[in-house]
């Protein structure tokens, strides 16, 4: 009780300058975060350098929950490379294990087919109505490397958005009572 | 500089740097494996060669797979996916490659198998090319791993040749 006591005493004295100064620095950590965010996507040269697997499709390698780190490189598509890849039409993007390659002799333009390892049968009934296979443009990126349940903080976050107004709310209580 | 709130923040800033660092260790200790895995494959029959009605032509192979890729497991190895390709080359396609085979390998005491199975997956040509082709039969592996880096290489056998006439 003496908590709640001395954060609304802390609330009721605060001043301008002090809370412009603290919505500055706020400011500064989330535009920071936003930079390095953005120096990871040039650097892996991939629109999103990481991803949280959402399905069970590719287990028992990747489960629910993992990250996995994304680089996209001019290199050509080969099997057996783990693509991160778009349908038309859908917004979520799938984790898939590149099954099969036909690259074009004078273009160099590629059709790639991929299945996840747990699916038994492979994508085309994933993507679009009539498309049996995916062209380099659908590729978001590779994934080269990968981390164990560190992604069920965003899946959380995504499944149940009332925890992530509480945490933000949190801390925006937090930087507001603090006497920095 | 003692309230609770910023000691737990302390501590749970320590614990994610310590846990990051020992992913990064674990990963970094694969560098030093240097692993030396062996393979042979023999087609032991083409149980059918056809061409579809959209001009496409289809193989169905038998195979004998033989394979000892203990070395390349370690501690930080959550498993190992292995799969056999069909490479060619046709006049349209400079590089065709056809999954024909995968498995995936959990543990280093079932690294060393012999397995005789049909393919898996549907080995069909974009065209009819396949007539006396010459292939190369692949043995991929992917080394996933219990945190970090993962990597992936090849054993190319060449030397197959499937046959000239339908059956």
């Amino acid at each position: 009780m003496g908590w709640m006591g001395d954060t609304v005493d802390s609330i009721k004295s605060i001043q301008i300058r002090q809370l412009l100064a603290q919505g500055v620095s706020l400011g500064m950590i989330v535009t920071s975060a936003l930079i390095i965010w953005k120096a990871l996507m040039c650097f892996t040269g991939s629109e999103s350098p990481v991803v949280v697997v959402l399905s069970g499709s590719m287990e028992p390698g990747f489960k629910r929950g993992d990250i996995l780190f994304l680089h996209m490189s001019n290199d050509p598509i080969r099997t057996g490379e783990i693509v991160v890849f778009n349908v038309d039409g859908r917004e979520i993007p799938i984790v898939h294990r590149v099954i099969k390659v036909h690259e074009r002799q004078e273009t160099g333009d590629v059709e790639v087919l991929t299945k996840g390892d747990n699916n038994y049968g492979d994508d085309r009934l994933l993507y679009a109505q009539g498309q049996l296979w995916l062209q380099r443009h659908h590729i978001m990126g590779r994934a080269v490397g990968f981390l164990p349940y560190v992604g069920w903080v965003t899946i959380i976050m995504t499944e149940k958005p009332i925890i992530k107004y509480i945490l933000i709310g949190a801390l925006g209580l937090l930087v507001i009572t603090s006497k920095d | 500089m003692h309230s609770f709130w910023l000691r737990a923040n302390a501590v749970l800033t320590f614990s994610v740097i310590i846990l990051a660092f020992t992913c990064a260790m674990a990963s970094v200790s694969d560098c030093f494996n240097s692993p030396s895995p062996s393979a042979q494959i023999q087609i032991t029959n083409i149980n059918w060669f056809q061409k579809q009605r959209n001009g496409n032509e289809e193989v169905s192979l038998a195979m004998n797979i033989t394979a000892d890729l203990q070395s390349l497991f370690t501690w930080n190895t959550k498993q190992v996916f292995v799969f056999v390709a069909a490479e060619y080359k046709t006049p349209k396609n400079a590089v065709n490659q056809v999954s024909l085979w995968d498995a995936i390998i959990p543990a280093k005491e079932q690294s060393k198998f012999r397995v005789q199975t049909v393919n898996k997956y549907r080995f069909i040509d974009q065209g009819s090319n396949l007539r006396g082709k010459d292939l190369n039969l692949t043995l991929h592996w992917h080394v996933m791993p219990k945190a970090g880096m993962m990597f992936a290489d090849k054993l190319v056998i060449p030397g197959y040749r499937l046959p000239k006439e339908y059956r």
